[in-house]
């Protein structure tokens, strides 16, 4: 690890760069992490060590969850005042930290990160920015491109989440950065006087040491690069995992199917697998039943289709889409997920309640008209459907906010009698539809399974597009069709894949369908040119 | 109550002489104040001053045992007009706020103010916000001085020179009877440092002492004949008497050689950076030992054209590193060289670039290729040479790293008011929105992007005014409460019930200058002991006129807030349509709620404590929430599901359970994942043992239907 030494003489004028004697720290945060704190830290830290020190911040608007600098200079104390800068400058940051990921990203396109001179320690935690959050699809920045840059940029840094450390140990990530910049040795400081500065701010003191110390220790034995990976929230193990429980007819019955799993190509049985259980947890084994003979049946077409040579991708894809459209988001599957054994319990956990806290639970719904003719035998709903007046009807007396306590009787009876509704589903509208909508879509993506492997695996892809509840699904609904229309306008090219998997990702980029508005006006320019020719 | 919290700090404010101060610049300038016999201080906050009133606002005590009146002032242009108060009496007063934003507002009563002229020293302390995390326009309070012929102090920034720079600029107003702006740079303000104190001083006149013997002088009003009378004054008196106390009291500084061929002339804000630039380039040491003769212009205006020349003379080449535009200074250097005839060659923007902060590589750049030309046997020969290795790689992360800009806090209560307005935008349609300053600006950006126009404090209203007779779609106004208490009323509420406006107004009433730092104003709902609080807008515009006026007390009930709107934008009432959305900011309501919550949960008392989450299981990963929300504790996270494509919503630890999920989802009927759970700390025995018997006739059921299925993982 290397060790910050200053220089044995002071440069001075005539030498390369006289401010190599002054240590330059800049510590990139997003609002609202407590960079203050951090900063003043670091500054008594500094003046308790016989340091000149001078720290600035730029306070102000940013300080409202935007990105934020603060800056801090020493040398040590002599007879005459230094002259300090009061902003990082590029290529001149001698420590950076950052509290976050992304902000480490941000510090070296700033140029505050150089080779062979900047010694990094931060935090791999993401806070995503609100661009990330909107995109109707996923809009994660890369956290990879980021370590990756790191990685090449600054041999030796610390990079691990102190995030996690902090909320552990119930505290703020500016204890666990300055246990960090402690163990990292950057600073010609004593762990020891570290601590004695978090002590004298005075609260939480306890909990500031506990992180502190955590973060010292990881820091200390060399986190530089190793297991340092960028994380968001522990992406919790998937619910249904592993083998089910229940009555032995049942059982039985769950074996049979696992055993027809064994029919499917190798590349697609682990995705199988996965929508089975989907499937059967949605409904029952009857409908894991069909799901298989669906597969099968694809599986086969697959297999005439050359799927071997592309690794039986068809029946993959096929897999973990088909999966999702049959277990579509009606309201009894709601209502089950909202009285499901277990639930309550993990909402205490979320809660950090112990036994001596009750934990109350309001969940917030909405139905409207359409959700509840969905709910009726299909040949009523279709009857009702088509009367305006009996939907304005319905609607009136249902269309409003409900509050339901799930944790009392009345309220958790109400859905659990709405989840009871799942034996009769296959008779309702919702299902009739769902199957119609299924079926098109199956139809079509076969079709083009003998001339062109690629954009039947990608057809099947559209249906990624199928997701919300109401207004959004319906919005999601209109994407479908309309990718589905373009990926017909293409069919045929060469490129017909590539060209579809793009109007899905566009359709993926905005809630309104811009960028796939775009995307079709494009394909619209192609298609005379290729008619004509 | 505002944000920070300075009780602590302010102590330090009462040691004299022979102590070293040591804190934050806003804090040094305070202490400079007192030491100096300051008799009365106000201001209106905005960074990068906030914390000075703030310091100011905690300090009131200490300023009080001193006899020094402290106004929070209601406006910029209340501040300096408060400057009149050294007009007729001998009596030094300070205000601050920030530039030019702030010297906008003040204008009018700083030109009167300069016009007459002061006989006690009159300082304006300006926090100008220019560069990095900046919030304004990016322009310089520089004219200003200009043309009111008010002296502009811009002091190097450490301690020392600043708290010196307040005692100078007392003494040269009165020495030239002129007003004096001293400019301290947002990072200035901020700084940590130390200085020598001295003991402080209380005014030799106080304002209380002035009051019980008036006095008056016909000749410093700004009337005919004497304005005519003052615009000479100006120049034949005052700017004389300034120069020569500038020039004796070597207010601009020369470091370095005496003679070389080359000099740098620099605002003394800029001192730290052209220091570091010749530092880098082997011209400086540590200490700023330089050996290129500096000329620091801690008084930016006047011109001392003498001093300036002399240090001219004899160099080949000079450089002026001035920041932003117009080139002021190098148009003021540039007459006087013209003027004597001097054969220097001259450089200012153009090695400097024209707009910009000026950063630590800009100046080195800019330093690097003036010497490069005018003395290339000074520089390093890695510096001289044109060949030099390009600077250090940097990572094309231009498309992964997103923008972070400023939003609106975990909790705030102006989220939900901006999630009705996009509800009823597509209910109604699109409107023309205008904006105004404060936290609700942040609706411009994502996910909101609402409101087109932000044309100054308090004008949120007012700058819809051409639209006011209507049409087929009333145009809507934002202003804060802060806004309205600054200006709104006046410019933005009386202006449209005159005119018979018809737009749509919607006041966010937070309960602070929330912004700004969360700073009390007119309709707080706190008790402030020294200020008068609890005034209702409601009152203030039924007041002044208008008869539509909406009270709403929960803006997290984005239902009513949507159903309002609407109302607004239908009814067929004529004039003004004012919605008052009150909720307090969650920032200040955590910091006065949290410790009291602990005591009494520590205390054994039945608190709730309501938090929200997400049914990982329900969400399908759309995101729509996102859309009508920017939370920053409503986030995403990977499921692990190898069949879903796109992250879940999910909400961290930080949800401080404020509402605007649960009744967005409802209100919007966007989905059902949402729930609100409320921790119960210390329940009672009664509510224990209910609790108890539902937990377990649930679990019956539970148990009853899952003998019928299968069940997966419920470990």
């Amino acid at each position: 690890m290397k060790e910050f030494r200053l220089p044995d003489d002071l440069p001075g004028k005539g030498g390369p760069d006289a401010a190599q004697g002054i240590i330059k720290l800049a510590s990139l945060a997003v609002g609202g992490q407590g960079g203050g704190v951090l900063n003043g830290w670091i500054v008594d830290l500094a003046r308790q060590n016989g340091y000149a020190v001078q720290a600035t911040s730029v306070a102000g608007v940013a300080q409202r969850t935007g990105a934020t600098v603060y800056y801090v200079e020493m040398t040590p104390r002599s007879d005459r005042q230094p002259v300090f800068a009061l902003a990082p400058s590029e290529d001149d940051v001698d420590i950076l930290l950052a509290a976050e990921l992304m902000e480490a990203g941000r510090a070296m396109m700033r140029r505050f990160v150089t080779a062979g001179k900047t010694r990094v320690i931060a935090s791999t935690h993401r806070q995503l920015a609100t661009v990330e959050k909107v995109v109707p699809g996923d809009g994660i920045a890369a956290s990879d491109e980021v370590m990756k840059a790191l990685d090449s940029l600054a041999s030796d840094y610390v990079a691990f989440d102190m995030q996690t450390i902090a909320e552990e140990e119930g505290t703020v990530i500016s204890a666990a950065l300055f246990g960090a910049l402690a163990g990292s040795g950057a600073l010609p400081f004593e762990a020891e006087s570290f601590r004695d500065t978090v002590r004298r701010s005075g609260r939480g003191v306890e909990r500031s040491l506990a992180a502190f110390d955590r973060a010292y220790e990881i820091a200390a034995q060399g986190a530089a690069g190793e297991g340092a990976t960028a994380r968001l929230p522990e992406p919790a193990a998937p619910a249904r995992d592993g083998a089910p429980s229940g009555a032995a007819a049942l059982m039985r019955g769950w074996a049979d199917l696992e055993a027809r799993l064994e029919n499917l190509p190798d590349g697609a049985r682990e995705m199988a697998r996965a929508g089975l259980v989907k499937v059967v947890a949605f409904q029952d084994l009857r409908y894991g039943a069909d799901y298989l003979d669906r597969l099968e049946a694809l599986a086969a077409k697959d297999e005439a289709a050359g799927g071997a040579r592309h690794g039986q991708d068809f029946t993959a894809t096929a897999a973990k889409y088909l999966a999702n459209a049959m277990s579509y988001d009606d309201i009894i599957r709601v209502a089950d997920a909202k009285t499901s054994q277990g639930r309550f319990g993990r909402i205490e956990a979320e809660m950090r309640a112990g036994p001596d806290h009750l934990v109350r639970v309001t969940e917030y719904t909405h139905p409207g008209a359409p959700e509840i003719i969905s709910l009726m035998p299909a040949p009523l709903g279709r009857w009702t459907e088509r009367r305006g007046w009996a939907v304005r009807g319905i609607d009136r007396l249902v269309n409003r906010g409900r509050h339901i306590r799930t944790d009392r009787l009345g309220g958790f009876l109400s859905l659990y009698c709405l989840a009871g509704l799942r034996r009769w589903r296959r008779a309702l509208l919702r299902h009739e539809t769902e199957m119609t909508h299924i079926h098109a879509w199956l139809e079509l993506a076969v079709s083009r399974l003998p001339h062109d492997y690629d954009h039947a695996v990608q057809t099947l892809c559209i249906r990624r597009l199928v997701k919300g509840y109401s207004d959004t699904h319906a919005r999601g609904l209109s994407k479908f069709d309309r990718v589905m229309e373009g990926s017909a306008l293409v069919e045929g090219r060469e490129d017909a894949a590539e060209w579809t998997r793009r109007l899905i990702n566009a359709a993926l980029k905005d809630p309104d369908g811009k960028a796939l508005d775009g995307a079709l006006d494009t394909i619209a320019t192609m298609i005379p040119a290729r008619r004509l020719a | 109550m505002a944000e920070r919290s300075f009780k602590k700090e302010v102590q330090q404010l009462r040691i004299g002489a022979g102590e070293t101060f040591a804190g934050e610049g806003i804090l040094a300038i305070t202490k400079a104040l007192l030491e100096n016999g300051v008799g009365y201080v106000g201001g209106y906050q905005g960074a990068p001053i906030s914390h000075l009133m703030d310091v100011l606002a905690d300090a009131e005590e200490i300023l009080g045992e001193l006899g020094v009146r402290f106004e929070a002032s209601a406006s910029e242009a209340a501040a300096t007009a408060m400057l009149a108060a050294s007009v007729h009496y001998p009596i030094r007063g300070a205000v601050t706020y920030k530039g030019p934003v702030g010297v906008n507002v003040a204008s009018d009563a700083l030109a009167n103010l300069a016009s007459g002229g002061v006989t006690g020293g009159a300082l304006i302390i300006v926090g100008e916000d220019y560069g990095e995390g900046s919030s304004i326009m990016q322009e310089r309070s520089h004219a200003f001085a200009m043309k009111s012929s008010v002296w502009l102090l811009d002091p190097r920034p450490n301690l020392p020179s600043i708290t010196e720079a307040v005692r100078h600029g007392f003494e040269l107003s009165e020495a030239s009877n002129t007003p004096v702006m001293m400019i301290v740079r947002i990072r200035a303000c901020h700084l940590e440092g130390e200085f020598e104190a001295k003991d402080n001083v209380a005014p030799p006149l106080s304002v209380r002492e002035a009051l019980a013997n008036p006095r008056r002088d016909t000749s410093r009003i700004v009337l005919p004949p004497y304005s005519y009378r003052h615009e000479a004054e100006k120049m034949t008196h005052r700017l004389p008497a300034a120069l020569d106390y500038i020039r004796e009291h070597k207010l601009n500084e020369v470091f370095g050689p005496e003679t070389g061929k080359v000099g740098l002339v620099l605002q003394g804000g800029h001192y730290n950076g052209v220091i570091r630039a010749l530092q880098r380039l082997g011209l400086a040491d540590v200490h700023g030992d330089t050996d290129v003769p500096l000329y620091v212009m801690n008084v930016c205006w006047p011109i001392v054209e003498d001093e300036f020349l002399s240090f001219c003379e004899g160099k080949e080449s000079v450089l002026l590193i001035e920041e932003g535009g117009p080139e002021f200074i190098e148009q003021s250097l540039r007459a006087a060289l013209h003027r004597a005839k001097a054969p220097v060659n001259f450089s200012g923007k153009g090695i400097v670039p024209p707009v910009g902060e000026l950063t630590g590589e800009v100046l080195r750049d800019s330093i690097r290729d003036f010497l490069v030309q005018a003395a290339p046997e000074m520089l390093q020969p890695a510096d001289r040479s044109p060949n030099r290795p390009g600077p250090s790689e940097v990572p094309d992360l231009g498309d992964v790293v997103p923008a972070r800009p400023p939003s609106f806090c975990t909790g705030c209560p102006e989220r939900p008011i901006f999630a009705a307005m996009k509800l009823v935008e597509g209910d109604l349609g699109p409107r023309q929105v205008a904006s105004d300053i404060g936290c609700h600006l942040f609706s411009t950006m994502p996910p909101f992007e609402i409101g087109g126009t932000t044309m100054g404090f308090g004008l949120g209203g007012a700058s819809n005014a051409a639209f006011g007779e209507g049409g087929d779609k009333r145009s809507i106004s934002v202003i804060g409460d802060g806004g309205f208490w600054h200006n709104g009323l006046n410019s933005s509420i009386t202006n449209a019930v005159f005119n018979k406006d018809d737009g749509v107004t919607i006041i966010v009433d937070n309960f602070y200058s929330a912004a700004t730092g969360g700073q009390d104003n007119l309709s707080s709902r706190a008790n402030n002991p020294t200020k008068s609080t609890q005034h209702s807008i409601q009152k203030a515009l039924k007041g002044v006129g208008v008869d539509w006026v909406r009270q709403i007390d929960r803006t997290y009930d984005v239902g009513k807030v949507r159903e309002t709107l609407n109302e607004a934008l239908t009814t067929d009432h004529k004039g003004p349509k004012v919605i008052v959305a009150s909720s307090e900011c969650m920032l200040n309501r955590q910091r006065r709620e949290r410790p009291q919550m602990a005591r009494a949960i520590s205390e054994g008392r039945r608190i709730e404590k309501p938090k929200f989450g997400i049914d990982e299981d329900i969400c399908t990963g759309d995101h729509a929430c996102m859309r009508l929300s920017g939370c920053p504790s409503l986030t995403l996270k990977q499921t692990g599901d190898p069949l879903r494509d796109d992250p879940v919503a999910h909400i961290d630890q930080s949800c401080v359970g404020c509402g605007n999920c649960g009744e967005v989802a409802d209100t919007a009927a966007l989905c059902p994942s949402f729930y609100r759970a409320d921790l119960v700390h210390n329940p009672g025995r009664w509510e224990r043992r209910i609790a108890g018997w539902r937990r377990r006739a649930i679990g019956w059921l539970q148990a009853r239907r899952d003998r019928k299925r299968l069940v997966w993982g419920q470990a």
